[in-house]
């Protein structure tokens, strides 16, 4: 029989306590290619498997400034070059009458690259993954905890990395197929 | 308001616990995912739904009807050309504020009893917006026309009137919507992977299953997913309060005596707030009645949002009489006799039901007893939904049907038509609120475990 290809090894955890304790000594034996499942976000969690920072602050600043400037954009290229109409003598450029279109659309082009931004950069939606051929998996949505070391890790070798996660004390340990 | 308030102030009692004793991850999240997986269709919830299902059905022949023979069968005639449309659609958008509030500022203020009720409030919200949204399409007499009003390029070489405030409405209010939708989305994603794992039918678990995107609570996901969601809640805080104001900005600019005020904007958004708590309340006691959440929505939420609506309904009340004082202070004989025809003009009763069940009645609540009586607070609710309407209705048509040249006044008085159309669009709120709580999580089940999480870490040992 062919041997399925491995995505890597899961353990299940039953307090955020312990995948996060479970998480940081699995990094500190040298493991990189870790990530953990969690029914609700768990402070530090993230840290742990080595997470550090991400660009969605910058990328909805920029989404904000790009909707401010098609808002004030657009009322100014209406009023001043596509259709000035002189009423009275007032400035065609009458900017404080911009600012209510110029503030909505500033929020909506940050509120759409938060979200889409969010998604995007999870990779959502991800149609298939391999750590739900585990059955147990399932739990991850209710009330158990599971940390992850993937094939792809430079130091995996699938027995150490079992053998390793039993080390922790985990509820569970189970090989995640491909 | 605060959370910790009744420890510091009464000294003598604990806070009430936000959730009931005993729950732990597994059981919130099988109590409020059963509901809609193995709660099923019961026939209560047949019985409601097919009651909106008729309201809704009766708008659709409104809307014919309009479409048909034109905003002539609604009552409004010259001066009176906002009635019962505009009316409405302040009152819907107003209810619309609770919800956004509740989940944005809430959420940035760390008041954790928002967590049981911020799901439906927000669900409440993007409803109430449809029925809100509505009325000005209806109103413009041509509403296949809608489209005029979006900055687009067309044959005629025009724009929208970017110096309207009736533009900056339809800005406001889209946005308001995609925003509040989007947060709600984002809200609801990890509980859509809990149904998904949860359901047994197979259709439910390939719906729900493509819903959730392929969530799988990742860490790395986690973390930009709260990113996300405290930026969304920065960015919808601000957004809230200038949608209302927005809306008065459609009276304010105006020049019609009663309208063309400076306090519109902050007097608008507290009783945004006052209506969005009332009509959350008004749903919140039944809904948790019936399907027995009196554990996750407990007696502290109520008394909160109790609270709350005492707190705005003040700042209503200080509205009202700043109004009154503005008209005699400003001298303007057409101002003074707004305010003289608000007591003594047709609609005089109107304007005393209004103080009555604005200011009056709800004084009540600052009685515990009152606030812990669930029956008292339902009917408070209830009429500061009617104080509010009574309000839009005051304001809109006192001023109009008696402006400037009393050889133009008339009365206004709203037709069946302009009644059917009213219940029509509650049919509309109530039949998406119950497809919601049949076919969605009611409640946040992963906030809800998160505040198991945090009460079982501040008593480990009890």
């Amino acid at each position: 029989m062919k041997q399925k290809p491995i995505y890597g090894v899961m353990a299940e955890f039953e307090t955020p306590e312990q995948v996060l304790e479970a998480a940081r000594r699995t990094r500190d034996a040298g493991y990189r290619s870790i990530d953990a499942f969690s029914p609700i976000p768990v402070e530090g969690l993230a840290e742990a498997v080595g997470f550090d920072w991400t660009a969605l602050p910058i990328f909805v600043f920029l989404g904000g400034l790009f909707g401010g400037c098609t808002g004030f954009g657009m009322c100014w290229y209406a009023n001043v070059i596509s259709f000035p109409l002189n009423v009275g003598g007032k400035p065609y450029n009458s900017w404080p009458m911009w600012i209510p279109i110029t503030f909505e659309l500033t929020i909506l082009g940050a509120s759409l690259t938060a979200v889409l931004g969010m998604l995007a950069l999870n990779g959502l939606p991800t149609p298939y993954h391999p750590t739900f051929n585990v059955p147990r998996f399932a739990m991850a949505s209710t009330d158990r905890f599971f940390l992850c070391i993937k094939a792809k890790d430079k130091k995996f070798d699938l027995a150490q990395a079992k053998a390793f996660l039993e080390g922790l004390h985990p509820h569970g340990v189970y090989e995640i197929e491909d | 308001m605060d959370s910790e308030g009744s420890r510091n102030i009464a000294g003598v009692t604990e806070p009430e616990p936000i959730i009931g004793p005993g729950h732990t991850f597994e059981t919130v999240t099988d109590k409020i995912s059963s509901i809609v997986l193995r709660g099923g269709t019961t026939p209560g919830w047949v019985f409601g739904f097919l009651i909106a299902f008729s309201l809704l059905m009766l708008l659709n022949l409104v809307v014919t009807l309009l479409m048909i023979k034109g905003v002539g069968i609604w009552g409004i005639r010259v001066p009176t050309a906002w009635g019962f449309a505009i009316v409405n659609f302040v009152w819907w958008i107003g209810i619309g504020h609770a919800g956004t509030l509740i989940s944005a500022i809430l959420l940035l203020l760390h008041q954790k009893w928002r967590t049981s009720i911020n799901r439906f409030a927000e669900a409440m919200t993007i409803f109430a917006v449809m029925c809100a949204g509505m009325f000005p399409l209806l109103h413009m007499g041509r509403p296949w026309l809608f489209f005029y009003l979006m900055p687009y390029p067309n044959p005629m070489w025009m724009w929208p009137q970017f110096r309207s405030p009736l533009v900056w409405d339809v800005f406001a209010v889209s946005t308001y919507f995609t925003v509040s939708l989007l947060f709600w989305f984002v809200g609801l994603i990890p509980d859509l992977a809990t149904l998904r794992d949860r359901a047994k039918s197979k259709a439910a678990k390939i719906i729900y299953g493509m819903l959730s995107m392929g969530w799988r609570g990742s860490a790395v996901h986690w973390s930009r997913y709260e990113t996300a969601s405290l930026l969304l809640a920065g960015l919808a805080t601000p957004l809230v309060v200038s949608v209302h104001t927005v809306v008065s900005f459609d009276f304010t600019i105006g020049i019609i005596p009663g309208w063309h005020t400076t306090i519109f904007p902050p007097y608008f958004v507290a009783g945004a707030i006052y209506s969005g708590f009332a009509m959350v309340l008004t749903l919140a006691i039944p809904i948790r009645k019936y399907y027995h959440l009196e554990d996750l929505v407990t007696m502290r939420h109520l008394e909160t949002m109790a609270k709350v609506m005492l707190a705005t309904g003040l700042i209503v009340a200080y509205g009202y009489a700043i109004e009154a004082f503005m008209a005699y202070y400003s001298g303007d004989a057409n101002e003074r006799y707004m305010m003289w025809n608000r007591i003594h003009g047709p609609y005089r009763g109107l304007y005393f039901m209004l103080i009555a069940c604005n200011i009056v009645i709800p004084q009540s609540l600052w009685s515990r007893r009152v606030r812990r009586s669930i029956p008292m607070l339902f009917f408070v609710s209830l009429v500061v939904n009617t104080g509010m309407w009574l309000e839009r209705f005051v304001i809109v048509v006192i001023s109009l049907s008696r402006d400037f040249i009393p050889s133009s006044w008339a009365v206004y008085l709203p037709t069946k038509w302009d009644w059917a159309t009213y219940l029509g669009t509650f049919g509309l709120f109530f039949t998406l609120f119950y497809l919601f709580i049949r076919f969605l999580p009611m409640i946040s089940i992963v906030e809800v475990r998160s505040l198991v999480h945090e009460t079982s870490e501040e008593k480990p040992h009890s």
